[in-house]
């Protein structure tokens, strides 16, 4: 099978690599790069946990091939926050016990990332609607919701 | 599942495209955004042998008015037309609608042109299309044409494309001044395909409806308009009497299937709710003057 080289950043850290073009962005995480920190569940674009940050904005990574990545910018749950150093979104979800299993915990971090971005999530229901898209099975999201709601409203402090 | 091995094409232009697709053939399909045919790839319900990347082609998120339309490029994302002022300014319904289309991480990719092709019945922006009359642009090996919305989309995930054919541009005609609008659907959960939706508009003067569209999406193989009742209220002040007639003719005019998520009854009863709510919408945004398209 042809291989095609792409070459993109990764939190920060420039990768050159050759992959199929089927090779979802998600698997090229995963075990080209080592990131596990992106989940991946449905494989396809139902469940929410792959979702990463690409050029800026929240995507599916099991619904994008590494191909068509060459060039961009992706940001993981790795480039959020470290140990000793959480990201402020990452404190609240520990703050609100927003994780149980943690399964769907990157995904549901990198889609409120770009939600925070986006909307004003002035209310639950924008919140819940805007979360529509990712799935806890724990279904802990009462504490989900409360984590994101606290990040909201402290906006204005850097969220990015 | 992971989706089946094919070759891998970037095309730079328009012309690169149609010719990689011409010289491909059946086993060649375009991809934008990815976002209708990679799901349907790692299910394997599609196996192209070569996938031509159109992402390329054209300036992305092209939006711009022109010659009494709102000219969208095929490769706009979803999200870009939910957020584009020029957008929300002549068309609020379509700007409206977008949030509606599955889920911000979907709509930041997901492009209008693939939308449109991929046809599913019960996507919001092939029954805007057709709400709207917008005017498909395309291309293909043989050259461009222009096909009108409503003759676009021929069946579930079926539509006048020919083989090597790519959707380039939609052209949206304004609204005529005093046009109100509505948007309406229901859907299990926010982002889930609805199980019936309805849009309209209300083009008022005096008092009456002197132009009213209707499209429903979720009742059978197409987005489709209501033309009976548009009839129906055309030149009625959308009194209550009228609008109750015009849903009983839309309700007869649909033939919703019956699947898991809802019986073809329910789905015909939503079609008239939602589309009895959405006329209410549009006729109180014309009294408000909030139509949108006004010159």
């Amino acid at each position: 099978m042809e291989r095609i080289d792409i070459g993109l950043t990764v939190n920060g850290v420039r990768h050159e690599r050759q992959v199929e073009p089927r090779r979802l962005l998600s698997d090229f995480l995963r075990e080209d790069l080592g990131l596990t920190g992106t989940h991946v569940g449905c494989e396809h674009g139902v469940c929410g946990a792959c979702t990463v940050l690409l050029d800026g904005d929240s995507a599916r990574s099991c619904l994008t091939f590494a191909v068509q990545c060459d060039g961009a910018s992706v940001r993981t749950v790795e480039g959020l926050g470290a140990p000793g150093a959480l990201h402020p979104l990452q404190e609240s979800f520990r703050r609100h016990h927003a994780l149980q299993c943690g399964f769907c915990t990157p995904g549901m971090l990198m889609t409120a990332l770009d939600l925070l971005a986006k909307y004003p999530l002035a209310t639950d229901d924008e919140i819940r609607e805007g979360l529509s898209g990712n799935l806890c099975r724990c279904t802990g999201y009462v504490n989900i919701v409360n984590a994101i709601r606290e990040t909201a409203a402290a906006r204005g402090d850097d969220t990015g | 599942m992971k989706p089946p091995a094919f070759k891998y094409v970037a095309a730079g232009s328009v012309e690169e495209a149609t010719a990689r697709l011409a010289e491909y053939g059946d086993d060649a399909r375009p991809i934008a955004g990815g976002q209708s045919l990679v799901p349907m790839m790692n299910f394997r319900l599609v196996s192209p042998a070569v996938l031509v990347d159109i992402r390329r082609i054209a300036p992305p998120d092209a939006i711009e008015e022109a010659d009494g339309h709102v000219r969208v490029g095929a490769l706009t994302r979803h999200r870009a037309l939910e957020t584009s002022p020029l957008v929300r300014e002549r068309f609020p319904v379509l700007a409206a609608a977008m949030g509606h289309v599955a889920h911000l991480a979907i709509r930041n990719r997901g492009t209008i042109g693939g939308s449109l092709c991929h046809a599913d019945p019960a996507a919001e922006l092939p029954a805007l299309a057709v709400l709207l009359d917008a005017r498909i642009h395309t291309a293909s090996c043989s050259g461009e044409r222009i096909v009108e919305a409503g003759s676009f989309f021929e069946g579930a995930l079926w539509t006048a494309l020919e083989d090597g054919e790519i959707v380039t541009r939609i052209d949206f005609p304004l609204l005529r001044p005093g046009t109100g609008w509505g948007f309406r659907e229901f859907a299990r959960r926010h982002g889930d395909f609805a199980l019936a939706g309805a849009a309209a508009t209300v083009t008022g003067s005096a008092g009456r409806a002197v132009e009213v569209r209707i499209a429903l999406f979720g009742v059978g193989e197409t987005p489709v308009r209501a033309t009976a009742a548009e009839a129906l209220l055309t030149g009625t002040g959308l009194e209550p009497d009228a609008v109750a007639a015009a849903v009983d003719a839309l309700r007869n005019a649909i033939d919703p299937d019956d699947d898991l998520h809802a019986s073809a009854e329910y789905r015909r009863h939503l079609a008239g709710v939602m589309a009895e709510r959405a006329l209410g919408d549009a006729w109180a945004r014309v009294g408000a003057g909030a139509g949108g398209g006004a010159a």
